[in-house]
C-alpha cells in the first residue's frame, strides 16, 4: 500500500512539530524517518497512525483520504519504544489480542486464532515463550512479541517508532538485522523512527532526514551519505571537519591555501563552509591542493583505522582525520608534526545556502 | 534456621533491620493479640461458646462483617470512579476535590457519626424526604453502611489512583491500533492492570469498616439484634465489667477478620501474580 503525505502541519502550542511536510512512501518499502529529538519523526509517524490529528493537510492510503478514518480502522500495526506489551496476559494472549477483540462475525474461530498466533511467534523465532508473561523476557524478545502482535492483525501498513532504542547496542545490531530480514520476507509497507544514522541508513531502503519539522532530504542510503543536500544532512549523518572559507572562481579558499573544486559552484563568489569527513581527508607533508596546516595533537592507533587529531594552524581547531594504516607508517607522523591535509572529497555550501543554518 | 548462614546479600543490614521489624511487629501488633486470646482461654470452653453463641453477638457479627462487606464494594465501585475521573480528566477545583478525598482520614469519626445521623435521621435535612417514602436509613443497618462507605473512601481512591496515574498511555493506544473499541480496552487492558490495586483497596476499606466505631454508633441506633455491632457488644460487655466475655467476642472478630484477610490477600497474591507474571 501507499502511502501519500500531503501539506501536513501540526504544531503544539507555539511549538510547530511539523511544517508542511509532503512526502510519498511507496507500496513495499522499509523506510527510515531520521532526525534529532524534536525534528518531528515521531510525530509524522503518530499521524500516520492515526494517533495524533494533524491541524492541516491530508494522508491517503492508497489514494484514499484516511485523515479522518479512526485508528482502530486504519489497519495499521504500531510497534512502540518500550514495547507497551499487556503485562497481564501471556505472550501468547498478547500476540491473540487483535484478532480477539474482532467482533464476533469477524473473528476467527479458536483454532485458527491459535495457529495464527503460533506461526507468527515463529516468524519471529519465539514460539517457545507462548506461556510466559512479558517481565519473564529480554527486551530484545519484548520488541520481538510487540511486532508479532502488531502482524497478527494483518495490517497495511507497519510503524515502528525508535523500535530498538530501549535495547543496548549488540541487541540493537541483531534486531536490525533481524528486522531487514523480516520486512524481505513479509514485504509490508513499514516506517521506522530512528535519530541513529547508522541504523537509518543499513537498514532502510530509503531515508527521509528530518530537521525542525521539515524533511532536508530524501533518498537511497548511499545517494544521501555520499552527497547530502543541506549542511544539516552532513553533519547529522556523522563525523565531519568544518572548514569556513571562500569560493571564488572555482576554487575554495581557506585562509592561505586554495583548492580547486572543479565544475563545483563555478562562477559563484561568497563565502562558503565545507564538510569533509575524516576518512575523506588525507594527510601530507607537501602543501599541493592542500585546505589547511595543523600540527599533530594525538594519534589513535588501535584498529584497522588510525585516527589522527591536528590543531589547526592558525584557527587552533581541531582538525580530524583517518587514515589507514599503510599510509600511516608511510607517513612516519610524530606528535608534534606539522603537516597538510587535503580533501579527496568535499561538501561545500555556499552562504546563501546554508543562511537558516547554525552550527 | 539460622540468620547466619542466609544467602550473602548485596544490601547490608538485613540482619538488624529484619530483627527490628520482627520486635517492633511482635511488641505493637502480636503481644496484644497473643494477651487477647490467652485471656479468653481463662474463660473455659463452654462459657466461651455461651457468650459468643449468644443471639445478640452472632447477629451483631453477622451485622458487621456484611455491611462492612457491602460498604467495602460500594467503596470499589466508587472508589474506582473517582480516582478514574481524577486521574483522566482535567476540570476546574480537581485539586480541592482530591483534597477532600482525604478527609474521612482526619475527622474525628465521631464527627462523621453526628454529621450522617442529623443528615439521615427521620427528621433530618435528607431523612425528612426519606421517611414518606418509607426509607429510613438512620438507626437501621442501612445507615451503618452509609457511615462505612464514608470511612472506607479514601482507602479505594488513593490505592487505585497511582497505579492509574502510571498506566502508560501507550497500551492504550496499542489496544486501540490493534482495533479495540474503548469497552475493549477498559475491560481488558485497563482494569486488569488496576485490579491488584483495587483489590487492595478495597479489602483496607473492608478491614478499617468491621473495627469502625465512633461514626457507627450513631446512626445506627444501637437497637439489639438490628442495628448492634460487635464493636459495641464488646463495649457494652466492659462496661458492665464482663472483661472475659468481651474478650471472647473480641477473639471471634480477630478470628474472622484474619482469616477473611488472609484470604483476600490469597486472591490478591493470585491477581499480582497473573498481572506481574512470577515477578
Amino acid at each position: 500500500m501507499t502511502i501519500d503525505i500531503r501539506n501536513i502541519r501540526k504544531s503544539f502550542g507555539d511549538f510547530v512539530a511539523l511544517d508542511n511536510v509532503n512526502l510519498t512512501i511507496a507500496s513495499g518499502e522499509l523506510l527510515a524517518l531520521l532526525g534529532p529529538s524534536g525534528c518531528g519523526k515521531t510525530t509524522l509517524l503518530r499521524i500516520i497512525a492515526g494517533l495524533e490529528r494533524p491541524d492541516a493537510g491530508q494522508v491517503l492510503f492508497s489514494g484514499q483520504d484516511a485523515t479522518h478514518t479512526h485508528v482502530s480502522e486504519r489497519q495499521v500495526g504500531f510497534v512502540f519504544q518500550h514495547y507497551a506489551l499487556f503485562r497481564h496476559m501471556t505472550v501468547f494472549d498478547n500476540v491473540a489480542f487483535g484478532l480477539s477483540v474482532k467482533s464476533r462475525k469477524e473473528r476467527p474461530g479458536k483454532e485458527e486464532i491459535r495457529e495464527r498466533v503460533m506461526k507468527l511467534l515463529k516468524l519471529v523465532q519465539l514460539d517457545w515463550l507462548a506461556d510466559a508473561y512479558p517481565s519473564q523476557l529480554s527486551g530484545g524478545q519484548r520488541q520481538r512479541i510487540a511486532l508479532a502482535r502488531s502482524l497478527a492483525v494483518e495490517p497495511k501498513v507497519l510503524l515502528l517508532d525508535e523500535p530498538f532504542g530501549a535495547l543496548d547496542a549488540k541487541v540493537r545490531k541483531d534486531l536490525r538485522r533481524w528486522l531487514r530480514d523480516l520486512h524481505d520476507e513479509i514485504h509490508i509497507t513499514s516506517v521506522f523512527v530512528t535519530h541513529d544514522q547508522e541504523e537509518a541508513l543499513e537498514v532502510s531502503d530509503r531515508v527521509v532526514v528530518m530537521d525542525h519539522g521539515h524533511i532536508e532530504q530524501v533518498g537511497r542510503p548511499d545517494d544521501i551519505y555520499e552527497s547530502p543536500a543541506t549542511p544539516f544532512v552532513t553533519q547529522f549523518l556523522g563525523d565531519v571537519n568544518l572548514f569556513h572559507g571562500r569560493v571564488d572562481g572555482g576554487s575554495l579558499t581557506i585562509g592561505d591555501y586554495a583548492h580547486s573544486l572543479g565544475q563545483q559552484h563555478a562562477g559563484k563568489t561568497d563565502d562558503a563552509v565545507a564538510y569533509v569527513r575524516p576518512h575523506d581527508l588525507d594527510v601530507s607533508r607537501v602543501a599541493d591542493g592542500a585546505l589547511a596546516a595543523g600540527t599533530v595533537e594525538h594519534i589513535h592507533a588501535v584498529g584497522p583505522v588510525v585516527r589522527i587529531e591536528l590543531a589547526q594552524i592558525g584557527s587552533g581547531e581541531t582538525i580530524e582525520a583517518a587514515l589507514s594504516k599503510e599510509r600511516y607508517r608511510e607517513l612516519g607522523l610524530m606528535l608534534g608534526d606539522t603537516v597538510y591535509v587535503t580533501p579527496k572529497k568535499v561538501a561545500v555550501f555556499l552562504k546563501e545556502e546554508a543562511q537558516d543554518y547554525v552550527i | 534456621m539460622s540468620l547466619l548462614n542466609r544467602q550473602h546479600s548485596v544490601l547490608p543490614g538485613f540482619g538488624l533491620s529484619f530483627g527490628i521489624s520482627v520486635v517492633w511487629l511482635s511488641l505493637i501488633v502480636l503481644l496484644p493479640f497473643t494477651a487477647l486470646v490467652l485471656m479468653s482461654t481463662k474463660l473455659g470452653w463452654s462459657a466461651f461458646v455461651a457468650t459468643v453463641g449468644a443471639e445478640r453477638v452472632i447477629a451483631s457479627l453477622k451485622l458487621s462483617f456484611g455491611a462492612s462487606a457491602v460498604a467495602a464494594l460500594i467503596n470499589a465501585v466508587f472508589g474506582f470512579l473517582l480516582a478514574w475521573v481524577l486521574v483522566r480528566y482535567p476540570f476546574p477545583g480537581k485539586r480541592l476535590i482530591d483534597a477532600l478525598i482525604d478527609l474521612p482520614f482526619a475527622l474525628p469519626t465521631a464527627v462523621a457519626g453526628i454529621a450522617l445521623t442529623t443528615l439521615y435521621a427521620p427528621n433530618g435535612w435528607i431523612g425528612q424526604y426519606l421517611a414518606p417514602l418509607g426509607l429510613k436509613v438512620a438507626f437501621t443497618p442501612l445507615g451503618i453502611v452509609i457511615a462505612l462507605v464514608f470511612i472506607g473512601l479514601p482507602f479505594v481512591v488513593r490505592t487505585v489512583q497511582p497505579v492509574l496515574e502510571d498506566l502508560e498511555k501507550e497500551l492504550e493506544e496499542a489496544a486501540t491500533c490493534l482495533g479495540a473499541s474503548r469497552g475493549q480496552i477498559f475491560r481488558r487492558v485497563i482494569f486488569p492492570a488496576v485490579l491488584p490495586a483495587l483489590i487492595t483497596g478495597t479489602t483496607m476499606a473492608f478491614a478499617r469498616a468491621t473495627g469502625e466505631f465512633g461514626s457507627v454508633i450513631f446512626i445506627a441506633g444501637n437497637i439489639p439484634l438490628v442495628s448492634e455491632i460487635a464493636p459495641l457488644i464488646i463495649i457494652s460487655k466492659l462496661d458492665q465489667y464482663d472483661y472475659l466475655g468481651a474478650t471472647a467476642v473480641a477473639v471471634v472478630m480477630l478470628g474472622l477478620s484474619f482469616v477473611l484477610l488472609f484470604a483476600i490477600n490469597a486472591i490478591q497474591w493470585w491477581a499480582s501474580r497473573r498481572h506481574g507474571g512470577g515477578r
